[in-house]
């Protein structure tokens, strides 16, 4: 079996933001919303100060609470894991979002772009309106990945089948790949560096690791 | 600057507490209705229609919120692990009972009204104890907190409908009423007690919190006394009675509005363990806004 999770090495993260970047370049997401964030987390006050920048979006749970409350059955799990939304399906009714621990669901109920009220050329050819009024969330570049493993790539190696997110990351703190696998870049990653998982008490079970040690 | 701490939720509105409020209230004027008409009363056939004219209203406003409400069939999709397919899967033999039970009358369909009643507030409980990101909405003590609230405010609705009518309502309508209102206080205070034990938003608490006094004073002892009036006081029994069901009922509207739009924290973000890179960064992680 596969599952596809993420890992992101907090030690290496500088909160940049290319990643948020590249995903909205890759997804078309509208104004305001970003499937792929990085906080700035900081704590304490000076010269006693702690920060960290940590990405989160949809954490692609084992046990994915928006997926069990859904009414609609438009939110599933795929057997890799990865946990999608059918648009046609959906009727918007934010169970999900209210069910994520995690905030990674949103809902856009009108057009909007970039610069006002009509889209650029590239907005134009790339806006989706099923994804109107209905929840939209990361998708770990589903799309990407059945692409990339049909041509016989490995996705969180090739970067044709990587996520998007990963591939632009300038620190090289985000991997992607099969933890299911002894032997991929992920695997390797958790058995050598001290990992958590995001609200791991909430039995969601995370597939999103970041690493601190 | 993202936000850290958790915040309010903005996914669910105002129209998403209505039909908390109009499916509890309606829910629990079926069970008292039923339990009136079982214990020897007139027939409520008025009841039953304010009740599926509050649950209808309820849903209604959960219709105009959705975002593709013409896909409302989609919403019987997932009976295997949905509760708002469960509750809406109720809701449509329930308004058939409540139709029926309006045109033939007779204690089999009050039985079978009220029972459907029963569980489509439970569902209606259910569905937030589900919603896992909502700290004050996931505390399993809420699904009793619900269904109890929702008697009290079906008692609050026939009293008043009594009133209405001139007639003077039933020693058992009232024992019921007093029972009711004395398990939503102790259901509440479970309620609280459990989230303070199993931790919350700080923000969740305190607007809960808020609420703690005016629900004891004017939502439980003063409907508990003017019950009490009521039953010395024969020649305003009726008045007492309707003031002591609205008060009943306003706390009830007070508690859902609350838990659904003021106390309706979201998990916000955390990490255990902060990154080691140096001596001023250490084990401990980051956690804000959790009392």
């Amino acid at each position: 079996m596969t599952r596809w999770v993420m890992v992101a090495d907090l030690k290496r993260c500088v909160g940049c933001q290319t990643c948020t970047a590249a995903c909205k370049q890759a997804n078309a997401t509208p104004p305001g919303v970003q499937w792929r964030r990085v906080l700035d987390m900081e704590e304490g006050e000076y010269p006693e100060v702690r920060r960290v920048f940590v990405p989160v979006g949809c954490m692609h749970c084992a046990e994915p609470p928006c997926m069990t409350v859904c009414p609609s059955t438009a939110t599933r799990r795929r057997p890799d894991g990865i946990v999608t939304i059918d648009y046609d399906l959906c009727i918007g009714c934010s169970y999900c979002a209210v069910a994520c621990p995690y905030q990674a669901r949103h809902k856009t109920d009108r057009a909007s772009f970039a610069y006002g009220g009509a889209p650029s050329q590239a907005e134009q050819k790339r806006f989706d309106g099923r994804r109107l009024a209905v929840a939209t969330k990361c998708t770990f570049c589903v799309d990407r990945i059945d692409a990339g493993t049909a041509k016989g790539l490995t996705p969180g190696v090739d970067p044709e089948a990587t996520p998007a997110c990963v591939n632009s990351c300038i620190a090289g703190a985000l991997h992607f790949g099969d933890v299911e696998n002894p032997a991929s870049n992920v695997s390797r990653l958790l058995a050598e560096n001290r990992n958590f998982r995001m609200h791991e008490n909430l039995g969601t079970g995370p597939g999103f690791y970041y690493l601190w040690e | 600057m993202e936000r850290i701490a958790p915040w309010l939720q903005t996914n669910w509105d105002r129209r998403a507490a209505g039909n908390f409020i109009g499916g509890g209230t309606g829910g629990g004027l079926v069970i008292f209705a039923a339990a009136s008409e079982l214990a020897g009363g007139n027939p409520q056939r008025w009841a039953y229609l304010l009740a599926a004219l509050f649950i209808a209203v309820g849903l209604s406003l959960v219709w105009i919120e959705i975002g593709r409400p013409w896909r409302f069939i989609h919403v019987f999709f997932n009976p295997y692990t949905s509760w708002m397919t469960r509750e809406g899967f109720v809701a449509l033999p329930l308004f058939a009972a409540l139709a029926a039970a309006m045109w033939y009358g007779g204690a089999a369909l009050a039985i079978v009204s009220a029972l459907l009643a029963l569980v489509f507030v439970y569902c209606q409980g259910r569905i937030l104890r589900a919603s896992h990101g909502i700290p004050a909405w996931r505390e399993p003590s809420i699904v009793p907190l619900i269904l109890a609230t929702a008697l009290v405010e079906g008692a609050g609705v026939l009293l008043a409908l009594a009133f209405i009518a001139g007639a003077a309502p039933g020693g058992f309508v009232l024992a019921l009423a007093l029972l009711a209102l004395f398990a939503r206080w102790i259901a509440w205070t479970a309620y609280r007690r459990s989230l303070a034990r199993r931790g919350a938003p700080t923000a969740a608490r305190q607007a809960l919190q808020a609420i703690d006094r005016p629900l004891l004073v004017l939502g439980t002892i003063a409907p508990v006394t003017l019950i009490a009036a009521s039953l010395g006081f024969a020649d305003y029994a009726g008045p007492l009675a309707l003031l002591a069901g609205l008060l009943g009922l306003a706390g009830g509207w007070l508690i859902k509005d609350t838990i659904v739009m003021r106390a309706a924290f979201n998990q916000g973000f955390a990490v255990p363990h902060m990154p080691l890179l140096g001596p001023v960064s250490g084990d401990s992680g980051i956690r804000q806004g959790w009392s």
